[in-house]
């Protein structure tokens, strides 16, 4: 059970955040250099991975009470977050996230951006949009990959969820050459909320002292009460919404860290 | 050099708390909760925070679909 709700966890959030980089990356190559966008993204991924040996030996040193309250705090924060933000796009008060608006978006200020060279990187506007859309993008889903497999001691799992998943859309980003648009974001956000917020909650009890009724099993009611709620409280606020504007995008490569 | 730090400072408080503080202060007065029944009494804490969450939630969906003053 909690294998696969490692895995699905961490293969939903490193979908839907490698589906935002490659929009990026897609509109710094097509708009400016690809040279320097793919630069970017090399830049981008050997600084993820020294973020991750930084913090995955430190992660596994907390010792077991402890690492579960420090998990379960994480993963409940940011699980409330990705629900927050979820609720609020499916109950019409923020702009659903629409990819290919955001690439035309970052595609039009691409393109007016003028061109800079700095050393061996031809063109340094691409290679920090892509450098940016990799880092911004790949350090919650690192967060969430050490977090959840460093508690399940299973942190292989974690890296093999996370990278299927950023395998899985390269691919289809390199077929189409176009922005994943069709992918269900909204939702699988929503379901990745959902999952944080469920083992936060166990997890973070649990590192206090609390025990569950049932163990393990409290995490079969957990999970889709924690998914009824969330459907209720998208209900309830959908009454009270303004009607959304579907044609604004919901951030950009330069929002992203203050969103 | 103040400027870098504080830009990094602001980076990992909106990546760790994001945009509503009151939910991080609320999971860890939960939490605090939880320990202390569980210390000092014989009541079942495993209630307190799902209960927590709860209502956390969806004050916090309320504070941002409230119009700014």
């Amino acid at each position: 059970m909690s294998d696969t709700a490692l895995f699905v966890a961490v293969f939903l959030a490193c979908v839907v955040e490698a589906v935002e980089a490659l929009t990026i990356v897609l509109a710094a190559g097509t708009a400016r250099d690809w040279r320097s966008a793919l630069t970017g993204v090399l830049a981008g991924l050997v600084t993820l991975a020294v973020v991750i040996a930084a913090l995955g030996p430190a992660i596994s040193s907390i010792p077991m009470g402890g690492l579960r309250l420090f998990v379960g705090g994480v993963l409940l924060v940011f699980g409330l977050q990705w629900l927050r933000k979820a609720i609020l796009r499916a109950s019409g008060h923020k702009a659903l996230h629409d990819e290919a608006e955001i690439y035309r978006t970052e595609l039009a200020m691409a393109e007016q951006a003028t061109t800079m060279r700095r050393g061996s990187v031809a063109d340094w506007y691409a290679f920090t949009l892509s450098f940016k859309g990799v880092v911004l993008e790949g350090l919650e889903v690192a967060f969430i990959a050490l977090t959840f497999g460093g508690n399940q001691h299973d942190i292989p799992l974690a890296a093999v969820a996370a990278g299927s998943a950023v395998l899985l859309v390269t691919a289809l980003g390199l077929a189409l050459k176009a922005p994943l648009a069709g992918v269900p974001e909204n939702s699988m956000k929503l379901v990745v909320g959902i999952m944080l917020t469920s083992f936060g909650v166990f997890w973070g009890a649990e590192g206090v002292g609390v025990t569950w009724p049932g163990s393990d099993a409290a995490l079969l009611v957990l999970i889709p009460a924690t998914g009824l709620y969330a459907l209720v409280l998208v209900s309830l606020f959908k009454r009270a919404a303004p009607v959304a504007n579907p044609s604004v995008p919901a951030r950009t490569v330069e929002e992203v860290s203050a969103s | 050099m103040t400027a870098r730090l504080r830009a990094f400072g602001e980076f990992w408080y909106d990546f760790i708390i994001g945009d509503d503080w009151r939910v991080a202060l609320g999971v860890a007065l939960a939490f605090v909760a939880a320990f202390a029944v569980g210390r000092w009494t014989s009541v079942p804490t495993w209630w307190i925070v799902p209960a927590a969450v709860a209502v956390l939630l969806p004050t916090s969906v309320r504070r941002a679909t409230r119009p700014e003053r």
